[in-house]
């Protein structure tokens, strides 16, 4: 057992100086660490920023910046108390110059903050807590998908705009949904409707016929609803079942449609839903992108496909600014937030507090597709509350 | 009593191990220490559980629910702005902890065998909800602490846990004074007799011993002690997650156990070290390529083989291997 | 609440507690019988649902059946697996102690996990229900409550009935309570205790794949869907009584209550209720609701 354990710190000495060798040999190429999950409910949609992020960096010939990458990929599982090791993993081990990650927001919380203490540049792809770019907010902390808030307001604008007075909202009690339902409520308040009543369920339960049933009872003007994955699959489902569709209907940010609608099916179709992205933009870029991304990897790709690969054009704008050299942080951080990203979404700007400025679509399900119907929202911004940068 | 040259086997290379952690962090890569630190806090987290299951033969399978209680409760008494004294911090929540040991356990305990095991399961189950749907504790997406105790006397400072080499020799005594203290506990009366309740209970209250005030105590100090583990976890990250409490927590500290060696003290902290290793090693992309994704897979056969073949862990396998050699006794 | 949706309420409770008691019979089974601790269980309810999925297009294409075709053939092959299951591994648990068991089925649960990652992906999929049932009847002029959760109730219900015909009035049923009362005996009186431990974990097996793959169409198919259920279908035992169906059957109606109401009306304990129950049952009565042996 004993030699075991001095063994242990022999080897690992060995392994600490092999990395510092590989290291010290390999300094032409930037490194960019994934924090990603690769297992479990969110697999798939860590899968599909990875390829939308590789995708740019084809396109521009393997290299950002001019310089050449090297990857690193950490699987993050979903789970919030593994993350600050996993992230020192990337940080500390791998010694990467950026981190791009991840989807849940517990996760990214903890990978803020250690982003924040150790000034690692941080590029996040979806996770839409309001608290990274919040009370959390840092110059090397960026994101390249949504807030919380944005795609909640544009749909409570839109529902006020058609006549919605009283709405009923439900949702998972987590951060993701509380900020959708206060960005909602913003929305909605704006164009003079109010909340009635805030339904909640922990999250991740999905036993929804209770509380469908009290939102019969309350009988609304409209319901907007925040779920995603399995979640959004079974509540739109049980929500048609339900029959509640006919005569009260059922709004929500583009999470509740987006890669469900084949599990879905007849449910969902004629849902207006909004977000930062949807089918049948009529803009260069997009074709361009669907065309390649369904080229390179066989299947069509969704709004996580291109937060991934405008993860990379953001990075793209920064190194490029310095030459490759990742060392000039501010003036990386300084090109970044000046930059004109040209996403397969639209043109986006990114805010003070480091989210994107975008346009938000009103999109309705038409057959597989979450087909635009116009903008909701143009140059929506999260006013950030908290963040003071 | 042990002949000395057996006592001296199992010294030994308790000293060479602490010799090893103490220089570690003079020699080890910035990542290694932290994982060593990951691992040592783990150890003493299992070496907790060592003491309700090894020695009093209580299998808890909520044991994660005063980790996470400890860990929240440094995050929640600990001021926002300035950095909160070790003096009390760390008193006030070890005290915390047990206290909910001991209601938890007074409950508990009026249960035997697999309905403890999920007694246990449920109240650290309802533990999780409650930091998990509360908003008092930030929910599910959890709490930062912002500022890292220090140990201060008069104005000068003698311990600041901020500091990365302070925090790592504040762990490393923890381990060893957990290690001490249940060395302590397995020698005294109070170990003998939950030694006695873990061999035959029955036998026990039959010869007038009290046994429930004992396994009470036993699983409010397991409790306390879990408690430790939690405050050090929650200064390392300084972000706490109802996640810390869940299920899946509690199965890894046995399993801990198991692949240790349970009824030894050398054997948690040695299944702590081998746990995180295995995992490790099955994530490493260097060995597995791309299939490094699917790291779950050699895990779950790993620990399914490990359990079945070395059901005293790698710290029983000498014995082990003694006995499926030993030579066969012959008759008449 | 008026009374009309009160009633409503209770419908949904008792539906939601009619599946919970699917899959926690078979749990109980394992558990009263074999005396294994199966935390696997969850992994065979979430193989069901994913074998709905997998088999229907199958099914469609070269058999031309539909859905209830698709669940035959998901019984039949879940039988055979859950027979094979025991032959190759579970017979090894029951000689160890219940710290064992639970671990090696943990690796079970997550080698399951992975096997499914690898050959089925990681997406979220539905799956339909049969067109005949896809209808909704109406409640008052907002509501309809859709015929297929119905079915569900009135299925499992069925299996129910069926499982206490089976134990309480046949020869296979005295053997099961033989065996599950004292082993030795049983044995010792002829009873083929290996085969008769076989058939109950397939059986087990199956009605937790079983309850898979009717629930499918209203909870969709997803990655860790087994771990939610296996929590609940644990307390359900324990409250009930480990080995008891009936029990099975008062718990879970118990919980499938507990949880529908709790949500209404005190949603932030929601949660916490079912483990509060749980906790309250087993200080009243040590061991479940109804015991056995």
């Amino acid at each position: 057992m004993t030699v075991r354990r001095s063994a242990l710190a022999r080897v690992t000495l060995a392994a600490a100086l092999c990395v510092v060798a590989v290291g010290a040999g390999a300094q032409s190429r930037i490194r960019i660490g994934f924090m990603l999950p690769y297992t479990g409910t969110y697999a798939a949609l860590g899968t599909a920023i990875e390829n939308g992020f590789r995708l740019y960096v084809q396109e521009k010939g393997g290299k950002l910046g001019g310089r050449e990458l090297e990857y690193f990929k950490v699987d993050d599982e979903s789970e919030p108390s593994k993350a600050v090791d996993n992230i020192n993993k990337l940080i500390k081990r791998d010694n990467v110059d950026v981190v791009v990650g991840t989807v849940h927001s517990g996760v990214v919380m903890a990978m803020a903050k250690v982003a924040k203490d150790t000034n690692t540049l941080l590029v996040i792809p979806n996770a839409g807590a309001r608290a990274v770019t919040g009370p959390m907010c840092a110059p090397n902390i960026f994101r390249s998908s949504f807030s919380n808030w944005q795609p909640g307001y544009a749909m409570g604008k839109v529902a006020g705009e058609r006549g919605a007075k009283k709405v009923a909202t439900i949702t998972w009690k987590y951060a993701a949904g509380d900020e959708s339902v206060e960005g909602f409520k913003d929305g909605l308040k704006a164009s003079g409707g109010e909340v009635v009543k805030e339904l909640t369920l922990p999250f991740p339960n999905v036993e929804f016929q209770a509380l469908l049933t009290e939102i019969a009872a309350t009988k609304p003007d409209a319901v907007y609803a925040f779920f995603a994955g399995g979640g959004a699959v079974k509540f739109v489902k049980d929500y048609a079942a339900a029959g509640l569709n006919r005569t009260i209907p059922l709004y929500g940010p583009g999470f509740l449609t987006d890669g469900t609608l084949e599990a879905q099916g007849a449910a969902a179709q004629g849902m207006l839903t909004t977000l930062h992205y949807a089918d049948g933009l009529d803009l260069p870029k997009d074709k361009a992108f669907r065309a390649d991304y369904s080229k390179a990897y066989k299947t069509n790709p969704d709004v996580y496909a291109v937060q991934g690969y405008d993860a990379a054009q953001m990075l793209d704008a920064g190194f490029t600014a310095v030459k490759g050299d990742v060392a000039r942080r501010k003036e990386l951080v300084a090109a970044i937030e000046s930059a004109h990203i040209d996403s397969p979404r639209g043109m986006f700007t990114l805010s003070k507090s480091h989210d994107p400025v975008q346009d938000i679509y009103l999109r309705k399900v038409i057959g597989n597709e979450n087909r635009v119907e116009g903008v909701a929202v143009k140059a929506l911004a999260d006013p950030s509350p908290g963040c003071r940068m | 009593m042990t002949p000395t040259h057996a006592i001296t086997a199992r010294v030994w290379p308790l000293g060479v191990a602490l010799v090893a952690l103490a220089v570690f962090p003079h020699v080890g890569g910035k990542f290694y220490i932290d994982l060593v630190l990951t691992t040592m806090i783990l150890a003493i987290f299992a070496l907790s559980l060592e003491l309700l299951v090894g020695r009093t033969g209580l299998v808890s399978f909520g044991h994660a629910a005063f980790f996470g209680i400890a860990a929240y409760a440094t995050a929640l008494l600990a001021p926002n702005a300035a950095a909160p004294s070790l003096a009390w911090l760390l008193p006030a929540v070890v005290i915390v902890t047990a206290l909910a040991a001991l209601a938890i356990g007074a409950l508990s305990l009026r249960t035997r065998g697999i309905y403890f095991i999920m007694v246990t399961l449920a109240f650290a189950q309802m533990a999780y909800f409650v930091f998990h749907d509360m908003p008092f504790a930030g929910g599910s997406d959890g709490r930062y602490l912002y500022a890292k105790p220090v140990l201060a006397i008069g104005g000068f400072t003698l311990l600041d846990l901020d500091k990365p080499r302070t925090f790592y020799y504040a762990v490393l005594g923890c381990l060893c004074a957990v290690y001490a203290l249940l060395a302590l506990v397995g020698r005294s009366r109070f170990g003998h007799a939950l030694a006695g309740i873990s061999a035959n209970e029955q036998r026990m209250r039959a010869a007038g011993f009290s046994t429930y005030p004992y396994k009470l105590a036993a699983f409010t100090l397991a409790g306390g002690l879990a408690g430790v583990a939690g405050f050090l976890h929650a200064i390392k990250d300084g972000f706490v997650n109802p996640e810390i409490l869940a299920w899946h927590q509690s199965g890894a500290v046995l399993l801990m156990l198991i692949l240790g060696g349970i009824g030894t003290l050398r054997g948690p902290v040695l299944g702590a070290f081998l746990f995180v290793l295995l995992k490790e090693l099955f994530q490493s992309e260097a060995l597995f390529g791309a299939f490094a994704r699917h790291w779950q897979l050699p895990l779950g056969l790993t620990i399914i083989a490990c359990v079945a073949m070395m059901p005293n862990g790698v710290i029983g396998l000498p014995t082990q291997w003694r006995r499926a050699h030993a030579p066969v006794p012959h008759a008449g | 609440m008026d009374f009309a949706i009160f009633l409503v309420q209770c419908l949904n409770a008792v539906q939601y507690g009619l599946l919970l008691f699917l899959v926690a019979s078979g749990l109980t089974l394992i558990f009263g019988i074999l005396g294994v601790i199966n935390l696997a269980h969850g992994s065979f309810y979430m193989i069901g649902a994913y074998l709905a999925y997998a088999l229907a297009p199958w099914v469609a294409a070269h058999l031309g059946g539909g859905f209830f075709t698709a669940l035959a053939i998901g019984l039949m092959l879940s039988v055979a697996f859950g027979y094979l299951l025991e032959w190759g591994f579970v017979s090894y648990l029951y000689e160890r102690d219940h710290l064992q068991q639970v671990l090696m089925t943990y690796g079970l649960i997550l080698v399951f996990e992975e096997l499914r990652s690898i050959l089925v992906g990681d997406d979220v999929h539905g799956v339909a229900p049969p067109a005949w049932l896809a209808g909704s009847v109406p409640l008052g002029h907002v509501m309809t409550y859709p015929v297929y959760r119905l079915f569900m109730s009135g299925v499992c219900v069925a299996v129910a009935l069926g499982l206490y015909a089976i134990i309480a009035r046949t020869r296979l049923g005295m053997a099961i309570r033989a065996g599950a009362t004292n082993r030795e005996m049983a044995q010792s009186l002829g009873v083929d205790i290996r085969l008769l431990y076989r058939i109950v974990f397939a059986a087990g097996v199956t009605l937790a794949v079983f309850a898979g793959m009717i629930a499918a169409p209203v909870s969709s198919v997803y990655p860790g869907m087994g771990n939610q259920v296996l929590i609940i279908s644990f307390v359900v035992v324990v409250i009930g009584g480990i080995g008891s169906i009936r029990g099975a059957l008062l718990a879970s109606l118990l919980v499938g209550f507990a949880d529908t109401f709790g949500k209404v009306f005190i949603p932030q304990t929601a949660g916490i209720l079912v483990y509060v129950l749980m906790a309250a049952i087993l200080l009243w009565r040590p061991e479940g609701l109804f015991r056995t042996g």
